[in-house]
């Protein structure tokens, strides 16, 4: 990061190995450059290999919308969109995420134009102190793909069976994301409220 | 989290080599337990070799009509796999009952496999740990033990292993495939993967330095129905305190292997043939020995109760 | 604006906004990620450089040596302060334990180093290379051990009688004396501690989080040996406290500390792994009650006692206060005795006292209801009161307890309730219903705010309350709106400054009655002030619709502003009149619990909170504040516990794997009801506190509703499932 060279990924990569065996090891090595796509903008940036990928969103490209709330994967406050798929990101390196699409709460909807998950929280309260907040709504979408995409849950009855939307579902899948103010029921809400179920 | 350099794998034989060649060198796949330990300093790696871009991500039918399972597959591809929900349904059972969507999104099958007990003491620096530090001691005996061991445990260490998936894994008897820095591979039976603590539980499994694993292979379907029961005290993003893998046939036969009791998935092929006179049976061989506290005696009231539970289930 | 006499008829009961369902106003900032919480200032001028605390390995002893030299060498390593290096450092009177501890170590992960430097990373990674020796010192960690050791507290009225309660109890035809064990438990604020601390000369300016930041100021102060005037704290959006941020924590003390050594900006949020130790707990309690009735199911004696302890210095869980007040009888005692303790800090947790005082004495009044054949509901009922119980002259303000117990009983279909345990089965699940009382007492607290009416027609109010995601925001906006004749939308509403009025800030459920009544003594004498510009006679106007209106003369208030607009403050102040009745908060929880006749697992089926709490200022922030309290209470009954390692003497899962608390799939149905009710003793919004109400009684009626489905009854939470397993019918 500060004070350190750029150094280009295909050098990181050639060199790494040769360089863990040298005894000069120089801070260069220990930094590399990486680039993916934050909520649509291409990004390029020069990280400590030890920066995980929450550190860079909330520290280099002040995209605080993301939350830590544990840095132990504990928790679910990071949780991001990665080429589709949920993660939790203080569980994943920078550097890992080279050519990667990163979606964060920041590229779901903005206050004045909000996705629809973003606005049914709103309607139905599902936050207070709103800190897990941007990791509940990013599984909250996320979810809702995950069951469509047929990706079974430990509640789902028949293995074989077409998944459906069920509260049960629902409470399972977002079980990863823990509100300590206690919003479960009005987030559920929110989640039927968009998946068109009754509330 | 100390510093480390940096490389992406180019081929598995490679990685292996760079791994063997350096003791501070290691793997690192999803990163859910090792950055969680990096963070900690339990891990201190200064070089670490990401895996990801190897291809093994790969779930593939085997010739003798079983299933390879490439070391990188996510836990929540494997889940999802039709072959694998239709005829390992325990497996499928296994990898939904652990950690949360998030996290299953990223570990992978061989990280899975890998990753370190939660001992709470383990977690923590400041205390003397055998497995932490050889020779330091044991801090767990004589403090909180709730979550710990009851069986296979030793003076050193009461550990268990945290996994799901590996108990399925082990009631289906499949096979750790990997590779040496020679090149050369190895077929290791699961039971035989993971290791007792004994007077070593810094050394966890047959691995290796370097040796990296490149699949996981389960053997053709067993038949019968697949269970898998996790008991935790929250409903969800819980370890288990007992889990039980069952796959029981029609006439009460099957196979059983325990989660949550031990250093290693526990199963005793002896005990299987009880499993048509009852839970109380099975336990009596599956926990022979068993070695308790105060605070986790109540595991093998509550792993013969699931059992238990899992036979009345399955009748018929 | 002095309250003196119970209110009359003001605007706010017009309830055109107040008590209207209104979405939160910072709601779509909170859903987008652009409510800015005190680590993310991200002003490319701050610049700030990253702290990383160091905590002691020990629980008690002393530092004989400590080696930095490693870590300042360190790359990207801007300062290393120690409690050496720190300077003279005065203890905040809020405190119990120094923040900085060394070379004296008072207990487990009490911070003894920060590490400055340019990432986070590298500040991370050379905190590790500090080098410490100890000298241990014997430590007392073990609660039940010590209680034969416990004292009388001097201070926080340890002791209560009325009657004579030792030979009553003999009488009593009916009784029953248990011990009752409540566990440590942790906050586990999704928000970890955070602060940004900026000094500029001998000025600090701190962005940090924090419920009170008035009492923040004075503590930092105490602590740095400065003057107040020359720290100004923000906190506008705070992750949750639920007390753990009442008081001033290391974070905001270490960043301070290490912006002064680093020349920089410094910013620090506490590890989560380290929080559970460094911070504060509310601590474990061994409650004893004894209770005695007639066959009639009279209450004709109850005691209760608890033992808490503390670190030196430090106060007892004040879990028998509820007592005092909740059940009549003639006589009575309650005692609390305080053991000394060298675990971490013990301090307030939302409810504290009644929280755990009423997860022993509503399963005491379960057990008793059984021994007399009375129907839970019933006997809670016959031993309603309406004056104090121990000062009989003294009456409630208000008090629907029984009402709320009623209704509840009829909305949960209660009796359909098997009084026979273990008899109700539902394919695995062994189901059983419980019931708790609720009650928390309400306080008021003295409350300032700024009102500013601009050319626009909006009013924009300044205080230094805090909302820690309590709705405070929306409220008040709806209390000015109310009182200016306004629609929310016309009103802007700036919080948690120093720089703003000091409130009642976020804490003992005061918050929303005592804030929004500031907010209405400003508003009084922002229409005061409007009224007298335009010379209309103050007494015979009205606000409505953006006018201000007198007889037939109708202006805008925007107009009545003019370009210089008008500003109003205005502090609430409280007289006797909160001192001449009693004023509490009442409710009553009804829950369905399944118990897996297997495996002893323990889940929730339904729950329904009745609460009884004054006016509603808006039923969808209230409704939220009772259904998390009522989350963190099946936590409480199923699964909090801070394991005590009685021989290192600390919190062993200190963590969120390690420390669970539930997560979306303990949550099944939770169904709130508020009973309409105005309490004019309480301030002139007539409301109360419904936040830490809500939890109150919630795990015992957990607890009740398993021994209604198993029969087993357990004393000692959390009541997980190896405490039942042995009890429940055999099987296959
Ligand atoms: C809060 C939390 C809750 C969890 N709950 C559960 C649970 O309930 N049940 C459960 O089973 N798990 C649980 N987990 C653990 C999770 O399943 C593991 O972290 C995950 O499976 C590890 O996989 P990974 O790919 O991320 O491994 P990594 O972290 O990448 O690697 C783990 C280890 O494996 C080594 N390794 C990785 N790939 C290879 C390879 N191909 N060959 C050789 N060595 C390799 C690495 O060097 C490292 O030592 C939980 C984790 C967290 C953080
Ligand atoms: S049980 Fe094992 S892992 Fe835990 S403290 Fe003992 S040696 Fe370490
Ligand atoms: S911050 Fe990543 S899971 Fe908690
Ligand atoms: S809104 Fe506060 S933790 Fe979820």
């Amino acid at each position: 990061m500060v004070g350190t060279a750029a150094v280009s990924v295909a050098a990181a990569n050639a060199g790494a190995s040769a360089q863990a065996q040298s005894t000069t090891a120089t801070i260069d090595r220990h930094s590399t450059q990486v680039s993916f796509t934050v909520n649509g903008t291409r990004r390029e940036l020069t990280v400590d290999n030890r920066t995980t990928l929450l550190d860079a969103l909330r520290e280099q490209l002040a995209l605080t919308g993301t939350k830590k709330g544990c840095d132990h994967g504990q928790c679910g406050a990071c949780t991001v969109m990665v080429d589709g798929r949920r993660i939790n990101s203080c569980l994943s390196l920078a550097v890992m995420h080279e050519g990667d699409e990163i979606t964060t709460i920041e590229g779901l909807g903005t206050t004045s134009d909000m996705h629809p998950m973003q606005a049914a929280f709103v309607r139905h309260d599902g936050f207070q102190c709103g800190y897990c907040t941007p990791g509940q709504i990013c599984s909250s979408v996320a979810v809702l793909e995950e069951i469509a995409a047929g990706i079974p849950s430990h509640v789902t009855e028949d293995l074989a069976a077409q998944m459906q939307v069920t509260d049960a579902e629902i409470r399972e899948r977002m079980s990863g994301n823990i509100c300590r103010c206690g919003a479960y029921a009005n987030i559920i809400a929110a989640i039927n409220d968009v998946a068109g179920r009754p509330a | 989290m100390r510093q480390f350099t940096y490389e992406r794998a180019t081929s598995a034989a490679s990685a292996a080599a760079a791994v063997a060649d350096n003791g501070n060198a290691k793997f690192i796949a999803g990163g859910t337990n090792l950055l969680d330990l990096m963070k900690l300093e339990i891990e201190t790696p200064t070089h670490l070799i990401d895996v990801n871009g190897l291809g093994l991500d790969k779930i593939e039918a085997t010739e003798k009509g079983g299933l390879k399972i490439g070391a990188l597959v996510r836990n929540t591809d494997l889940a999802a796999d039709e072959r694998v929900r239709r005829d390992y349904g325990v497996l499928t059972r296994a990898l939904v009952a652990g950690a949360s969507g998030q996290l299953r999104n990223k570990a992978t099958t061989a990280g899975n496999l890998l990753q370190r007990t939660r001992c709470p003491y383990f977690y923590d620096t400041n205390q003397p740990c055998n497995k932490r530090q050889p020779g330091s001691g044991c801090s767990a005996i004589g403090g909180v033990t709730r979550q710990l061991g009851i069986v296979g445990v030793s003076d050193q260490c009461i550990a268990t292993h945290p996994s799901d998936m590996a108990v399925a894994m082990r009631a289906l008897d499949a096979t750790v495939e990997t590779v040496k820095s020679d090149g050369v591979t190895r077929s290791i039976p699961i039971a035989d993967f993971h290791r007792l603590p004994g007077d070593t539980p810094h050394i966890e499994t047959a691995l290796d330095q370097g040796e990296i694993i490149t699949a996981v292979t389960l053997p053709p379907p067993v038949a019968g129905r697949h269970v898998y029961r996790k008991v935790r005290d929250r409903a969800s993003y819980a370890f288990a305190l007992v889990s039980v893998a069952a796959i029981v046939r029609p006439d009460g036969t099957g196979r059983v292997a325990l989660g949550g009791v031990a250093h290693k998935p526990w199963r005793v092929e002896a005990a299987e043939a009880d499993m048509p006179n009852g839970a109380a049976t099975v336990m009596r061989k599956l926990l022979d020995g068993a070695r308790t506290t105060e605070e986790n005696e109540f595991k093998v009231t509550l792993a013969e109760r699931t059992l238990a539970g899992i036979l009345e289930e399955t009748k018929g | 604006m002095r309250f003196d006499t119970p209110a009359t008829n003001n605007p706010i009961d017009q309830m055109k906004v107040v008590g209207q369902a209104i979405t939160r106003i910072d709601g779509p900032r909170k859903v987008t990620g652009t409510a800015t919480y005190a680590y993310e200032w991200h002003d490319a001028s701050l610049k700030a450089a990253y702290g990383y605390p160091v905590g002691a390995a020990i629980a008690k002893g002393r530092i004989s040596s400590m080696d930095v030299q490693a870590a300042r060498q360190a790359p990207g390593v801007l300062a290393v302060v120690t409690a050496e290096s720190a300077g003279k450092l005065g203890k905040g009177s809020l405190n119990t334990a120094t923040l900085m501890g060394g070379p004296e170590i008072q207990h487990y992960h009490q911070a003894i180093a920060v590490v400055v430097a340019e990432t986070f990373e590298q500040a991370r990674s050379a905190a590790q290379l500090i080098k410490v020796d100890y000298v241990e010192a014997p430590g007392a960690f073990d609660l039940a051990a010590e209680m034969e050791n416990a004292v009388k507290p001097e201070s926080g009225d340890p002791d209560s009688a009325a009657g004579d309660f030792g030979p009553a109890f003999e009488a009593a035809a009916v009784k029953l004396d248990e011990r009752y064990t409540t566990p440590d438990q942790s906050h586990a604020m999704m928000e970890p501690h955070a602060s940004l601390a900026v000094w500029n000369g001998d000025e600090l300016t701190l962005w940090t989080s924090n419920q009170m930041i008035a009492w923040n100021r004075a503590q930092i102060a105490a602590t740095l040996g400065m003057e107040e005037d020359k720290i100004h704290i923000m906190s506008p959006f705070i992750g949750g406290g639920f007390g753990s941020k009442l008081f001033l924590r290391s974070d905001a003390l270490l960043a301070a500390l290490g912006a002064k050594a680093a020349g920089r900006p410094v910013k620090l949020a506490l590890p989560r792994p380290f929080l559970m130790n460094n911070t504060t707990h509310r601590p474990a309690t061994i409650q004893r009650i004894r209770i005695g009735a007639g066959q009639d199911g009279r209450i004709t004696a109850i005691g209760h006692e608890s033992w808490s302890g503390d670190l030196p210095g430090g106060g007892p869980e004040a879990a028998v206060m509820q007592t005092r007040l909740l059940y009549a009888g003639q006589h009575r005692m309650t005692a609390m005795r305080l053991a000394t303790l060298d675990l971490p800090e013990g301090n307030a947790m939302r409810a504290p006292g009644e929280a755990p005082g009423l997860m022993a004495l509503e399963i005491a009044m379960d057990e008793m209801a059984e021994k007399l054949g009375i129907d839970p509901v019933e006997f809670r009922i016959i031993n309603d009161t309406q004056v104090d119980p121990e000062k009989p002259e003294k009456q409630f303000s208000h008090r629907q307890f029984v009402e709320c117990l009623r209704l509840g009983a009829e909305r949960f279909g209660w009796e359909r309730r098997n009084p026979t345990p273990g008899s109700v089965r539902d394919g695995r699940w062994l189901v059983g219903m419980g019931v708790a009382s609720a009650f928390r007492n309400n306080l008021v607290m003295k409350s300032g705010a700024r009102v500013r009416l601009d050319r626009e027609g909006v009013v924009t109010v300044e205080t230094d309350m805090t909302d820690i995601g309590t709705g405070t925001y929306t409220i008040i906006a709806q209390t000015a709106a109310e009182m200016m004749g306004l629609t929310v939308d016309k009103v802007a509403v700036n919080l948690g400054d120093t720089r703003f009025p000091v409130s009642a800030g976020s804490g003992g459920q005061w918050g929303a009655n005592s804030s929004t009544a500031g907010v209405y003594a400003a508003c009084v004498a922002l229409r005061e002030k409007i009224a007298q510009k335009l010379g209309f006679n103050s007494t015979d106007v009205t606000f409505a619709d953006g006018e201000i209106r007198s007889g037939n003369r109708a202006i805008s208030l925007a107009q009545a502003a003019g370009d210089d607009g008008i500003t109003a403050e205005d502090t609430i102040e409280y007289g006797d009149v909160s001192e001449e009745k009693q004023q509490s908060t009442f409710g009553a929880h009804f829950v369905e619990v399944g118990i897996d006749a297997y495996t002893a697992e323990i889940r929730v089926r339904r729950m329904l909170g009745v609460a009884a709490a004054g006016r509603i200022l808006n039923p969808i922030t209230a409704r939220s504040q009772m259904i998390g309290a009522m989350t963190m209470g099946v936590g409480g009954a199923f699964m909090e516990e801070l394991a005590v390692d009685k021989r290192r003497g600390f919190f062993v899962n200190h963590d969120l794997a390690g420390y669970e608390v539930p997560v979306h799939a303990d949550i099944h149905d939770q169904e709130v009801i508020f009973l309409d009710e105005t309490d004019p003793y309480s301030s002139p919004m007539k409301a109360k506190g419904v936040g830490e109400l809500g939890l109150c009684g919630v795990a015992a009626a957990l607890a009740n509703a398993v021994h209604n489905a198993t029969g087993v009854r357990v004393r000692n939470y959390p009541v997980t499932l190896d405490k039942i397993i042995r009890d429940l019918p055999r099987i296959g």
